[in-house]
């Protein structure tokens, strides 16, 4: 068939279908490396704008950080740019199995596989390691590729409510007669800011014989104590089976993820996981990079210290604003809007005002629970976040919420 | 039937409804995106596990499932 109008009209209705619902990405482009200010281009021709960004998951700051930069440039020299091939043939340098016992070492697990991403560790771990004997329990708030990851396996999949133990004890009875029972979370939800309550569900996968798997791409290196992650949070660590995590945000924000855990599990996706074995190995470079990240984590606590501080004077000085927030004690602090428009429209002011930072609505996020999500870093300075809150709260002055219930931002705004 | 819709209709609102949802016996619940094709497999082995009855995966369909009066007509075709 070859590409003509009739295809072409398909596709533009597509699209246009995609704009009618709001729904319609563009990018910002960004002129400077990711910091707690970057120079932005919006829209596209637009005059450049020196912004502070709020919405990045550059959480410990170490995306230009000058040492992870300086350990990647020596990577690009020492290890060359790229392996031209997938990991079991000729796509494993020294660095890479490293980098596995590096990660094994920081999260406390048994052994580490990488992936090019974590899209591709959730993409890739169901199918390798479970059958259709077995079942796999998720929150209902899990992350797209989690669910992409299921779907790509003949396991039985049944969820539970966002968060709520009861049910999930309810569908572990359920499924009792499985060979294998696997409970499914993130560490981290990136929407809410909250953290799965991994203490109670590791109680539970004992009590009912189950698995557990926590995808921590929203807490390697800053949630717990020392940053291991909300296994160390909630005094679980070794007991999760299987982690999945990024080096795409905390850790350097460059790529890469892996899988991490009991080691027959990750034995099994070396032999099986298709994004493993049919996609290229991690660029050395890049390698090196997360190399040296760890590296500064292993150092000190400085820089989750930081972030944790930064998060609680952010929470503290909006709730003292008068914002309504999602309560929580990560870096990511949604701030709850209500109505898609005002989300969107207090996005924009806020940009105006040199803030950069998002609105989410539905489909994104349930209906009538649109926010601004804001994340902290350890790149923010006390004078990038009083700016922030002088913005936030010029443009919720503009909009008359502070300090309203969200009975009265819904009457005044609709849902 | 009236029974095997209460059933269903009770399992379904404690399951997926949130705050606010009204389900009635004719709400639409797949096509709507109030259920999920995933959880369309827990509602399926609920049925079979209450009913002691077999669905083939054949008749078990985002269609047949569409409301709880379908679902219940479906579990009818199977109960003896
Ligand atoms: C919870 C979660 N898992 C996985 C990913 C994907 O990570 P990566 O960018 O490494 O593919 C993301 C990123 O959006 C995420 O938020």
């Amino acid at each position: 068939m070859s590409y003509d109008e009739r295809v072409r009209d398909l596709y533009r209705q597509q699209l246009e279908e995609i704009r009618q619902a709001g729904l319609f990405k563009q990018e910002r482009f960004i002129h400077s490396p990711q910091a707690a200010e970057i120079e932005v281009e919006f829209p596209a021709g637009a005059a450049r704008k020196k912004v502070i960004n709020i919405c990045a998951n550059n959480y410990l700051g170490l995306s230009s950080h000058p040492e992870v930069v300086r350990a990647a440039h020596e990577g690009l020299e020492t290890r060359g740019y790229g392996m031209s091939s997938v990991r079991f043939i000729c796509g494993t340098q020294d660095i890479h199995r490293e980098l596995e016992q590096v990660v094994t070492d920081f999260l406390g697990t048994e052994d580490t596989i990488l992936f090019p991403s974590c899209m591709d560790a959730n993409a890739g771990v169901f199918e390798a390691i479970l059958t259709k004997d077995d079942v796999m329990i998720s929150d209902r708030l899990v992350h797209a590729s989690i669910i992409d990851g299921m779907r790509l396996c003949s396991a039985e999949h049944d969820t539970y409510k966002h968060g709520d133990m009861d049910h999930l004890e309810k569908k572990l009875q359920q499924w009792k007669d499985k060979r294998l029972r696997v409970i499914i979370n993130d560490g981290v939800y990136s929407m809410d800011g909250d953290a799965a309550k991994l203490d109670e569900i590791v109680r539970l996968a004992e009590a009912y014989d189950a698995l557990v798997f926590v995808d921590d791409s929203h807490a390697t290196g800053f949630i717990g104590p020392t940053g291991r992650g909300t296994a160390e949070k909630f005094g679980v660590m070794g007991k999760v089976d299987i982690i999945t995590t990024t080096f795409g945000k905390a850790l350097g924000g460059a790529s890469g993820g892996c899988v991490s855990g009991r080691k027959e599990i990750v034995e099994m996706c070396r032999q099986r996981a298709r994004p493993y074995l049919f996609s290229n190995a991690m660029a050395p470079v890049i390698v090196a990079g997360v190399l040296k990240a760890f590296e500064i984590l292993k150092r000190s606590t400085e820089l989750r210290d930081k972030l944790e501080e930064n998060a609680r004077y952010w929470r503290a000085g909006l709730t003292e604003a008068g914002f309504i927030l999602k309560p929580g004690d990560t870096p990511i602090v949604p701030v709850m809007l209500f109505n898609a428009k005002l989300a969107q429209d207090f996005s924009r002011d806020l940009y105006e005002e040199g803030i950069y930072a998002v609105g989410f609505f539905f489909p994104v996020v349930a209906k009538g629970q649109a926010r601004i999500r804001t994340q902290l870093s350890a790149a923010h300075e006390k004078h990038h976040l009083d700016r922030a809150l002088e913005a936030f709260i010029k443009v919720g002055k503009k909009y008359d919420i502070l300090g309203k219930s969200e009975e009265e931002i819904v009457a005044r705004y609709g849902l | 039937m009236d029974e095997i819709k209460d059933v269903i209709l009770a399992y379904v609102i404690d399951e997926y409804a949130s705050e606010g949802d009204e389900i009635h016996y004719d709400t639409p619940l797949i096509s709507s995106g109030l259920v999920d094709s995933f959880s369309m497999i827990s509602l399926k082995r609920f049925l079979e596990m209450k009913y002691q009855i077999s669905i083939p995966d054949e008749a078990a369909t985002p269609e047949t499932f569409d409301s709880v009066e379908k679902i219940a007509a479906l579990v009818q075709r199977f109960v003896k």
